[in-house]
């Protein structure tokens, strides 16, 4: 029985990663992006958060809290943004938002 | 002792001040709507103001013809101020002048003559005017312009110069108009003014440019002066060739307008529609002579034009008995006058023609009397008929108005030319003239003798149809003879056509030199002339005689034939218009000369004159106006054309360039966020990739 490393915490803060950032790559609905983005995000926590252990330094598990805070005020503007978008266009499709062109 | 002779200037001024007076008082004077039966009480200050302004004239002006006759030189000139005044110029023929007339008056012989007719008549007819217009409406208005004119007639005959002579001479055709329109509710009376005012301009034009032409050629226009400078052998060659005679010409068709001579007559007869006094006043004693006291002012300039003369002569031969041809058959009682003084003015123009200005004066001096005694006659019968003018509805009036009838007796013998009445003398003076003279032929003299007879018999035919035969007097007429104030100066006016010939009886008849004053007065103005006609004075006097037994003749024959006519077989004169059917009616429509000349003036030219502004208009106005925008329109084509490919090619050339340089940027930018991201994503891993292989 191999004990968890730290290893284990960066190859899995590094396949959330990856899969958070496919997802904000590839989804189309605005929704599964933002929660894609809480993915990447909290990838960073968990990095953040190993390291914090690996070198008995308490200042990530500081930083882990902020990028929470952070994150949270990050999905009520994005949320907001979403709804103002949907009352206007009737969508919640990335791709059919591209007003910002040339 | 008051010097009357420095105080000429005066002599105008007072009617002016009675013209003014009723310009500003005569309203409250004379209010409108009091006319007719109760006259407001303050008329009166009308009635004595009026006259009494002319018998002021009357009184200065004789005083000063009175102590002009006392002086050796009897020219008296008096210059207020300079009028009007100019800058010098170089003459024609080189000579300095400056354009200046004066405000000035001259009293000589002729404008002593003019001034006493003028101011005498005019105070008689004013008088007689208080009792003629005492039913009509205007009575202020009425004398207002009667004063005014009197003003304007004095300054015409008492001017210095040509200039201040055209102030009167446009001021009395100003007053002419107003007075034949006085009743200007009646459309006749207003045109009548109309034509008046414009045939007149057109002499006057003539008259202007006349003038002119004499200041650019002599130098002056102020009488002294120019005649000095004529009378000094002024030579032709310098003036230029036919220069003097169409100075002489201009200025004779200017007192053809003014004095009605063919062709410019034909205001006067229509001039009849003003009331009878200024018939008497201004168509027949003073206005109409105008003409004639500026071509006898002018002698020195018409003796040296002799062609010019001869053109005067026959225009007055011609106009005397072509106006008294027409007077034979006109029904209006005051038609026939009216044709009469044009037929009378001729004769004046015939003796001017022939050089005898002192008869021409003195013809125009006996038929101020009898012409304004007939008209007031004539407009007292009008008055007892209460209106009417048609001979056809008059006769029989002789017991009715005795005094009216007594004195148009010695009017109508008078201008008839029965011996020892005023008209005889001066009218046999000018028949004699006529055929005597160096400048005279027989035809004048036989065309002035014919002319004799007609007028000898279209005045008996006057007398004839209004004062006896049988009464054609309406029914509902009633008819009384006029109030003293009209009776009186008809007495004072037979009373003058009577005596005034006998101031210039024939030398022939051997007098004693007070009944040849006449001539002897105006001597001095017509100096040159007398000199010239006594040269030729060796005419035999047994033809004199004769001849002067002849016009006798003639006219006795005249009445006669008139009387037998239209008072003792009425029928024949009748039976005789049917006889000359064709002539008679040629005659009664007075030649047609208004229908000829509303054909070729008023018609011709003037509907031709509007065809051809309207062409005027249609071409060059509406042309400028279609070629400026058609040139608008072009330009800015043009400038259409420059924007669309100049400025816009350019700006768009400018965008162009921009746009196919910033394509491949744009193919970048397609607004999808996750487009960005991958590129994002895509930067990082080249990144670290890039770190990565190193």
């Amino acid at each position: 029985m191999h004990p968890i490393t730290t290893a284990h915490y960066l190859w899995l803060s590094a396949a959330l990663l990856l899969i958070g950032t496919v997802g904000v790559l590839t989804r189309r609905n605005i929704v599964v992006i933002l929660m894609s983005i809480e993915l990447i995000l909290n990838a960073v926590n968990i990095n953040l958060i190993a390291f914090s252990h690996y070198l008995h330094n308490v200042n990530g598990q500081v930083f882990a809290i902020f990028v929470i805070t952070d994150a949270v005020a990050e999905a009520a503007v994005g949320l907001g943004i979403l709804i103002a978008l949907f009352r206007n266009k009737e969508t919640v499709l990335a791709d059919e938002v591209d007003l910002l062109k040339w | 002792m008051v010097n009357f002779l420095d105080l000429i200037w005066l002599i105008p001024l007072f009617p002016l001040a009675g013209a003014a007076l009723m310009l500003f008082l005569g309203r409250s004077l004379d209010p409108q709507g009091a006319r007719g039966h109760h006259p407001a009480p303050l008329r009166k200050v009308i009635s004595f103001l009026c006259p009494g302004t002319v018998l002021l004239s009357l009184i200065f002006s004789a005083g000063a013809v009175w102590q002009l006759a006392g002086l050796p030189e009897k020219t008296h000139q008096v210059i207020n101020f300079t009028w009007l005044a100019g800058l010098p110029f170089h003459l024609a023929d080189g000579r300095l002048a400056s354009f200046a007339a004066d405000w000035g008056f001259l009293l000589d012989p002729l404008s002593s003559v003019m001034i006493l007719v003028v101011s005498g008549v005019g105070f008689v007819i004013h008088v007689y005017s208080i009792g003629y217009m005492a039913h009509d409406g205007g009575y202020y208005r009425f004398f207002g312009y009667m004063n005014l004119f009197v003003f304007f007639m004095l300054m015409l005959v008492l001017a210095n110069n040509y200039a201040l002579l055209f102030v009167g001479w446009e001021g009395v055709g100003l007053c002419s108009y107003l007075l034949i329109g006085f009743y200007y509710q009646k459309k006749s009376a207003a045109d009548a003014g109309k034509k008046a005012f414009i045939v007149n301009r057109i002499g006057d034009a003539g008259f202007l440019i006349g003038m002119f032409l004499m200041f650019s050629v002599v130098g002056s226009v102020r009488f002294l002066d120019v005649n000095r400078v004529l009378a000094g052998g002024f030579p032709a060659e310098t003036a230029g060739f036919g220069v003097l005679s169409a100075m002489a010409l201009l200025m004779f068709v200017g007192a053809t307008g003014k004095s009605a001579q063919i062709p410019l007559y034909v205001w006067l007869p229509d001039a009849m529609e003003g009331p009878t006094p200024v018939s008497a006043l201004i168509h027949a004693a003073t206005m109409v002579t105008a003409g004639v006291y500026m071509v006898a002012r002018s002698n020195v300039l018409f003796r040296l034009t002799p062609e010019t003369s001869a053109i005067v002569a026959a225009i007055g031969a011609f106009t005397a008995i072509f106006a008294a041809s027409i007077a034979l058959v006109q029904n209006d009682i005051k038609r026939v006058l009216a044709y009469s003084t044009v037929s009378q003015l001729g004769y004046m123009f015939l003796a001017l023609g022939v050089g005898a200005y002192w008869v021409a004066i003195f013809h125009l001096f006996t038929h101020a009397f009898f012409k304004a005694l007939l008209f007031l006659g004539s407009g007292s019968v009008i008055h007892a008929l209460s209106g009417e003018q048609d001979m056809r509805f008059m006769g029989g009036l002789k017991d009715k108005i005795p005094i009216t009838h007594w004195t148009m007796v010695a009017g109508s013998l008078a201008i008839a030319g029965i011996p020892g009445l005023a008209g005889f003398f001066s009218k046999d003076e000018i028949l004699w003239q006529a055929y005597s003279s160096p400048s005279g032929s027989k035809a004048l003299y036989v065309i002035g003798l014919v002319t004799a007879g007609m007028t000898a018999f279209y005045m008996w035919r006057l007398m004839s149809l209004t004062f006896y035969g049988r009464s054609r007097v309406r029914p509902e007429v009633h008819v009384h003879e006029s109030p003293a104030v009209m009776t009186v100066p008809l007495i004072a006016l037979a009373a003058g056509s009577v005596l005034a010939g006998w101031i210039g009886t024939p030398r022939l008849w051997g007098l004693p030199e007070a009944f040849r004053s006449f001539e002897r007065w105006l001597e001095p103005v017509f100096a040159a002339a007398a000199a010239e006609a006594a040269g030729h004075g060796a005419h035999d006097a047994s033809v004199e005689w004769l001849l002067m037994g002849v016009s006798v003749l003639v006219a006795i024959l005249g009445i006669l034939v008139a009387r037998y006519l239209y008072q003792v077989r009425p029928e024949a004169a009748d039976s005789l218009a049917q006889a000359l059917q064709p002539v008679h009616r040629v005659l009664y429509n007075k030649w047609y000369v208004d229908e000829i000349y509303d054909f070729l003036f008023v018609n011709g030219l003037g509907k031709g004159g509007g065809r051809l502004a309207s062409a005027f208009d249609r071409i060059i106005v509406d042309g400028g106006v279609n070629g400026a925008g058609w040139f608008t329109r072009f330009t800015s084509r043009l400038s259409i054309w420059w924007d669309t490919w100049i400025i816009d090619g350019t700006v768009r050339l400018i965008s162009f360039t921009v746009k196919m340089c910033s394509y491949p940027a744009r193919i970048l930018q397609t607004g999808r966020v996750q487009a960005y991201a991958l590129f994002f994503v895509a930067g990082v891993l080249l990144f670290f990739g890039y770190y990565l292989v190193r």
